[in-house]
């Protein structure tokens, strides 16, 4: 499969063969890091970051590190021409002469799209907005093949805010290509977005909801999600639901063997006292985030077919 | 027999045919009709071949823009377009929901790009009943929304 040249925008341009590629792609990736230090060598990455990012934009960095690609950045959107009041297409087409592919996180939704289609090089969408952030749903997916054997037949659970969380939404969208049974635990005020469900009901993907943790039955995977105070229109409506979950190593009981992910950081909705239990794997998951972009500069700059 | 003619014909102009019953008063408010200078003929729940009832609309001396069609196939995308010279039907054609609207309408999601910079663009994701999807932030409008946005 040729993937040189596109853009990774939104999970929802993926077809279920695009991702088991990705994903296949990943794990032989995964497996020869050493000899692919120099796959992209000459090669430069720009990471235009417009919200803060921790993990994924180091992550990237690291990623074309590994490959002995350049990096070039914008430490601070808000000292750039951004706040000269330059548009976000003219940004975009300015990096474009500096670089060879871009990966953006912007605050409107949308954005990515956008500006692939003022630039001709690609673009990798490391999140806009509350809408995608389809390199976190391809290490997830990574991460639940890896650590379970398979997708097809898995339980899948998701917990925390469902609302706003663009993780969950993509992963959900994602896991429709498959055979899985989902269990979306939330309060009332975070329930993953009925456009969401109809989709599910339309790829005939069974799915629960439920409200408190105890209900989760047995399940493969807990994916725990922040429940992100930025991303509330209205201050008072976060206040009614922060801290409504916690994982404890009590709860543990409960969880038998699901194996708990988390697109990190995590607030307190899952205890340190976990960290070191069969259970966790959100740590494991945060580093396959590496071998998985890895895999994309590759294939999107026509490195790797 | 005779065909009786409930509605005046027009010398030269648009006829909006066969719209879903109910739907005349939005197309004339879509298109601003009430501030149009000519006269207008709105006929609703009229018995039809094609349909049981439909709506009519007849705009005397105006010929509607590609961008006014778009519109009202939105909310009317079973509609035909008859353009009348001296009392013939010159153009008949059925008004066609084209798969990408560009323009007509703003994105209802206040965070969306679109809204801030470049130009709306929706993908037709359903035909009966409409459901738009946004190009650039990919939220669903559904025909409630599209008619509030469209300012009916």
């Amino acid at each position: 499969m040729n993937m040189k040249n596109r853009d990774i925008i939104s999970i929802r341009d993926m077809t279920k063969e695009d991702i088991g590629y990705i994903l296949k792609k990943s794990e032989e990736m995964e497996k020869n890091m050493e000899k692919n230090r120099n796959l992209l060598n000459g090669y430069v990455l720009s990471t235009l970051f417009f919200e803060p990012s921790t993990r994924t934009r180091l992550s990237f960095e690291s990623a074309m590190n590994k490959l002995g690609g350049r990096v070039i950045s914008v430490a601070q959107p808000k000292t750039s021409s951004v706040a000269k009041g330059e548009t976000l297409a003219d940004t975009v087409k300015t990096v474009e002469q500096y670089s060879d592919v871009i990966v953006m996180r912007h605050p409107n939704e949308g954005a990515a799209r956008l500006a692939a289609d003022v630039v001709d090089i690609p673009i990798i969408n490391a999140g806009d907005g509350a809408n995608q952030h389809p390199t976190q749903t391809l290490l997830d997916l990574y991460t639940i093949n890896k650590e379970c054997g398979k997708i097809d037949g898995l339980s899948i659970a998701m917990m925390g805010d469902l609302k706003y969380g663009r993780t969950v939404h993509s992963l959900a969208t994602a896991l429709a290509h498959y055979d899985v049974k989902l269990t979306f635990i939330t309060p009332e005020e975070l329930k993953m977005p009925s456009e969401i469900k109809k989709y599910l009901k339309n790829k005939d993907i069974s799915y629960r909801e439920v409200y408190g943790i105890d209900e989760i039955g047995k399940a493969d995977v807990l994916y725990v999600t922040r429940i992100q105070k930025e991303r509330f229109p209205d201050p008072a409506d976060y206040e009614k639901v922060k801290g409504v979950y916690k994982i404890l190593p009590e709860t543990l009981d409960i969880l038998g063997n699901a194996k708990i992910m988390h697109p990190l950081p995590r607030v307190d909705e899952i205890s340190p006292g976990i960290d070191k239990s069969e259970n966790a794997i959100y740590f494991r998951q945060a580093r396959n985030g590496i071998p998985v972009r890895m895999t994309l500069l590759s294939l999107v700059l026509g490195e790797m077919e | 027999m005779k065909k009786e003619l409930k509605v005046s014909a027009i010398k030269n102009g648009t006829v909006i045919d066969h719209i879903r019953p109910g739907k005349a008063l939005d197309v004339v408010r879509l298109m601003n009709l009430e501030n149009y200078g000519g006269s207008v003929t709105v006929a609703m729940n009229m018995r039809s071949s094609l349909f049981k009832t439909k709506d009519i609309v007849k705009i005397e001396n105006r010929e509607l823009s590609e961008e006014e069609v778009n519109e009202i196939a939105l909310i009317a995308p079973e509609s035909t377009i008859n353009i009348i010279k001296d009392y013939e039907v010159v153009e008949k054609r059925k008004i066609e929901l084209p798969g990408v609207i560009k323009g007509i309408l703003t994105c209802m999601n206040p965070n969306c790009i679109s809204r801030k910079e470049g130009s709306s663009k929706f993908i037709v994701e359903k035909r009966e009943p409409v459901v738009l999807r946004c190009y650039y932030c990919e939220r669903l409008m559904e025909e409630d929304e599209i008619l509030k946005r469209l300012r009916i």
